[in-house]
């Protein structure tokens, strides 16, 4: 069966490829672009990456990997940032819904989880200063920092975010921009945990092996 | 806690008779043209119609004038370096001392790749995409105003560190140690590190853009095999700047994480690895020179076709060659270190990966050639431009393929022969391939085409400078002179820069001859001007609209069913039919914006108070520029709708000028 | 304007006609069960770091699969990749973006170790450069 379809008045098979049905509707697009922005950002992350495993020796008779990583510590704050993702996707199914209760709730839930990472995450930090491994004593502790530290900026903006998208559903509703924009989020923060699987696995486990 | 951070009347280069000079010829240019604004009561209209504009035609005229007087002042810096090494041989010191000559090479080479090829290659690829796609804009039109302001940003920090403050005397690729804090402790590799982490992120942002505009939002009927090459080119370069430039953002964040707060990633003690950096460098460096070239390749692909009157020739094979050195780009990197310290087997599979990217760069040529094989060829200025490219560009590859060679390198890295190279396949390909660009393309964004005369001149004046200034040093190379040299004791030398001197001058009419070719037609642009919409009688979509083009592109998408849709439709007959016989419906078109300007102004602030030192300044610039975003976030006016009468109206007045 | 037919926008589960008709609970059941699978996977990832059963050379390995299989999890289950015609774009871009972060990361590691191997210094002199 052959179906004809008709754009701007000329006729068109309705199984033409789909390289050429036009432009694609806002929402595609922008989460395409938004899609393009996390892989771009994901290449950064990856030359932060390749410092830390070429400097992750470095330790310059320094504090070392195996000396100052706590594995429960990591292990919580894994499953914080696991379990934020869950609520974020339930959050999505609550927002296709346009239900706004269950939004602000998986949104609360998804800020505190990661809050939660973060205020973990800051307290380790904090402690290996305290004991001298401060990411100016050796590359390794410069690059170890620098990694983590900036998936953590990348978490606590996405917490900013959070809190500005609430702020939007609040005063502007489920509008197509506003919709759009939490679509954005969603893939961000789901992309931040798949940066977190790495990092954990690549700096916590394999960093420890000796 | 004071106040202003390092920054006191000692960063004022009082004592230096040239800088001063430079800056209060650039501060007395620039407050005359404020002025003369001013007075003439044109702010309203450059506000309204320019600064807050998000049409992309707009935003790409912006970045080729920033782009062009960009050049002015790289090109003031690389005339002051060959009269430099043009006397100061023997005895003599020349006029340069080395701490200012250090910041001039370093300034040249900023320049000219940041800000004077990427806008000039961006702003193109800004103003044809769209048109070229049958489409009313980018992607995301906001944010590519944003971009566009941000590269401005990048361009005012470093001409603000000509008379405030200094600028970085390590080279245009800042090696540290050198550029860490402990060999270089003034502001200058700080200004350096900011002006392009600012204007960096704008680029990327414009790699999103292009990626997302050409992969998704194509006019109907449109497949990929249809689109025009250079809009294959534009999406080769923008997904190859999405894949590098965080690199580059990362390695200066590392430096500057070094600089600020003392790490180690790149310091000579504690465990830093200098290597990492140019490691890290030259994995964005390289594929940042194909991202210049490949938009220019794209250019000559439209100008070889429609002035030979044919279809560009093997456009399968062009479009894989194409995306072959997309990807090979980016696996050639370590040629730019061969001599420090890899090993033969890695120097060699490099070496090797930089000989096989001159094969789809051939086939290049190949088709270039024969698109003009058995065409009835029209000997304009766009098409010189693709002439002269062919013939020296071919001769600078070769000397690629040479240097790939590891032992060759060896002899000759760093030395002129170097430095002859790679000016040898980067102003023939970009630089040549935006002029022809900006001559093709003229016409459509004004309205009226170019004085042809001047044009020649220009051409003319740049071909044969051009090869004046640079063949010498190829000479002077192979005699053992190496680069970035203030004062030198080999008086045999001295015959072949005095030579090279004379081709800077020989360029410098040049631009001279482009200059007055704006002000002849200007003042001509009556008799020049473009009614038909189509001055070169050419094949792609952005021909078929009005010159300049309204702000929505095309009243009604057109309908592609083929390559080079536009001849298409001419052939067919069908360019007057479709418009007399279309019913016009409104349109949105996305409202201006100040956000791009004002966040870009809280971005110079943010960058001038971290380079400073003033960190209190840096917090209310970010406060700033976030502020900015929110605002814009919750705005409630997107679009604005143009009503089907005002679209109607323009098509009827456009072609009852163009009426027989 | 297209159709939902031939275009997804990335992290949006299928809504054409031709896929289930998904509903809220299934839905919920796909990000519930992704859940488990991540969490199951995260902590064998953490029983393989920390035991003696496994052969010492094969831990880093084993883990990195486990990092790519978690990877994979969250690719299928939270961000509704898949194979289908209607996702091609996007899984393209994930490629090349895979691409360049295996160039960046592996290209990095192999030049520095040839360069520090090359440029090792005597021993007097190592205990001012970097730990091996």
């Amino acid at each position: 069966m052959n179906v004809a379809v008709a754009i701007h008045d000329v006729k068109q098979d309705a199984f033409a490829p789909a390289s050429e049905a036009g432009p694609a509707p806002k929402r595609i697009v922008a989460a395409f672009g938004f899609w393009i922005f996390l892989l771009s950002d994901i290449v950064m992350f990856s030359a932060l990456f390749a410092a830390y495993a070429v400097l992750s020796h470095a330790t310059a008779g320094g504090p070392t990997a195996v000396q100052l990583f706590s594995q429960t510590n990591v292990a919580v704050e894994t499953a914080c940032l696991l379990v934020s993702s869950y609520t974020c996707g339930i959050m999505s199914l609550a927002i296709n819904a346009r239900r706004r209760a269950a939004t602000y709730l998986y949104a609360l839930l998804t800020f505190l989880l990661g809050a939660a990472f973060l205020a973990l995450e800051v307290r380790e930090f904090a402690d290996m200063v305290a004991i001298g491994a401060a990411p100016q004593r050796s590359a390794f502790l410069s690059s170890f920092f620098t990694l983590v530290g900036c998936h953590g900026l990348h978490v606590a903006a996405g917490l900013v975010w959070l809190t500005v998208m609430m702020a939007q559903v609040a005063v502007l509703g489920f509008r197509a921009s506003v919709l759009r924009r939490l679509l954005c989020f969603a893939l961000f923060w789901h992309a931040l945990d798949i940066i977190w699987v790495w990092l954990f696995t690549a700096v916590y486990l394999i960093g420890v092996q000796s | 806690m004071n106040l202003l951070g390092k920054l006191d009347w000692s960063a004022i280069p009082f004592d230096q008779p040239i800088i001063m000079g430079a800056s209060g010829g650039m501060i007395l240019g620039i407050g005359a043209v404020l002025s003369w604004v001013l007075l003439k009561g044109y702010v309203p209209y450059l506000w309204r119609e320019w600064i807050t504009s998000v049409d992309h035609k707009r935003i790409g005229v912006m970045y080729i004038v920033l782009a062009l007087l960009m050049l002015l002042r790289g090109f003031s810096d690389a005339i002051m370096m060959r009269t430099q090494q043009a006397v100061a041989a023997g005895g003599a010191q020349g006029y340069l001392p080395p701490e200012h000559y250090d910041q001039i090479f370093t300034a040249h080479g900023t320049i000219m790749i940041f800000f004077v090829a990427m806008p000039l290659v961006i702003g193109l690829m800004n103003f044809v995409v769209p048109l070229q796609l049958g489409i009313r804009d980018v992607a995301f039109p906001t944010l590519n105003s944003v971009s566009m302001w941000l590269t401005a940003s990048g361009i005012l920090l470093i001409n603000v560190s000509l008379f405030v403050g200094e600028f970085a005397r390590t080279g245009w690729v800042a090696y540290p140690p050198l550029s860490e804090l402990q060999f270089s402790p003034g502001v200058g590799v700080d200004y350096y590190l900011w002006s392009l982490q600012i204007s960096g992120v704008g680029t990327l942002l414009t790699g999103i853009n292009f990626v997302t505009t050409i992969l998704k939002t194509r006019a109907p009927g449109m497949g990929y095999m249809r689109m025009p090459v250079f809009c294959w080119t534009a999406l080769a370069s923008n997904l190859m700047i999405v894949a590098v430039f965080p690199i580059l953002t990362a390695t200066f964040a590392m430096l500057l994480l070094d600089r600020y707060l003392g790490f180690h990633f790149f310091s000579i003690d504690a465990g830093g690895n200098a290597m990492m950096y140019v490691n890290l460098f030259w994995m964005w460096g390289h594929p940042e020179v194909y991202i210049l070239v490949l938009p220019a390749f794209g250019v000559f692909s439209e100008v070889a076709a429609t002035f030979s009157g044919k279809p560009l020739f093997g456009y399968r094979s062009m479009v894989a060659a194409t995306m072959a050195i997309c990807i090979l780009s980016m696996m050639v990197w370590l040629h730019h270190f061969f001599t420090m310290g890899a090993s033969a087997n890695v120097n060699a599979i490099f070496g090797m990966a930089s000989m096989i990217i001159g094969v789809p760069t051939g086939v290049k040529i190949f088709n270039w050639l024969f698109t003009m094989y058995g065409g009835r060829v029209r000997f304009t200025t766009p098409v010189l431009w693709t002439i002269g490219f062919m013939v020296t560009f071919v001769l600078g590859g070769l000397t690629g393929v040479l240097l790939a060679v590891p032992a060759v390198d060896w002899t000759v890295h760093n030395s002129m022969f170097l430095i002859a190279h790679f000016h040898h396949v980067i102003i023939p390909g970009v630089v040549f391939g935006a002029f022809a660009g900006y001559v093709y393309w003229f016409p459509k964004a004004f309205g009226f085409t170019l004085d042809e005369r001047w044009g020649k001149a220009a051409f003319w004046c740049w071909f044969i400078g051009f090869h004046l200034a640079f063949m010498p040093l190829y000479v002077v190379g192979l005699m053992g002179m190496t680069r970035r040299l203030q004062h030198y004791d080999v008086l045999s030398w001295q015959p072949w820069l005095l030579v090279a001197e004379a081709g800077a001058v020989v360029i410098f009419a040049g631009i001279v001859c482009q200059i007055v070719q704006i002000v002849v037609s200007i003042r001509r642009r009556e008799e020049l001007r473009d009614l038909t919409g189509d001055p070169w009688n050419a094949r792609t979509l952005e021909w078929s609209t009005a010159s300049p083009p309204p702000a929505w592109n095309f009243a009604v998408l057109p309908n592609v069913a083929g390559r080079d849709a536009y001849w298409a439709q001419k052939k067919l007959g069908h360019a007057t039919e479709a418009t007399q016989a279309r019913k016009y419906e409104p349109i949105e078109v996305p409202t201006n914006t100040a956000t791009g300007f004002v966040n870009a102004f809280f971005a110079v602030v943010t960058g001038f108070a971290l380079i400073w030192h003033i960190w209190w300044l840096a917090a209310l610039g970010l406060l700033g520029a976030l502020a900015t975003f929110l605002l814009f976030a919750f705005r409630d006016e997107e679009e604005v709708e143009v009503p089907a009468k005002a679209l109607a109206e323009f098509d009827r007045t456009h072609h009852a000028e163009v009426a027989p | 304007m297209t159709d939902a037919l031939y275009d997804r926008a990335p992290g949006e589960a299928s809504t054409s006609p031709e896929a289930e008709r998904t509903t809220m609970s299934t839905e919920f059941g796909i990000y519930t069960i992704g859940l488990v699978l991540a969490l199951l996977l995260t902590a064998i990832s953490f029983w393989v770091a920390n035991t003696s059963m496994i052969w010492a050379a094969g831990i880093p390995i084993g883990l990195v699969v486990l990092a790519i299989a978690q990877m994979g999890v969250h690719l299928v289950f939270f961000l509704h990749i898949t194979t289908a015609p209607d996702n091609t774009n996007n899984v393209l871009a994930l490629a090349f973006g895979v691409f360049i972060v295996i160039l960046v990361v592996a290209g990095s590691l192999w030049i520095t170790t040839n360069l520090n191997e090359n440029l090792m210094l005597s021993p007097e002199l190592m205990n001012l450069q970097m730990q091996r």
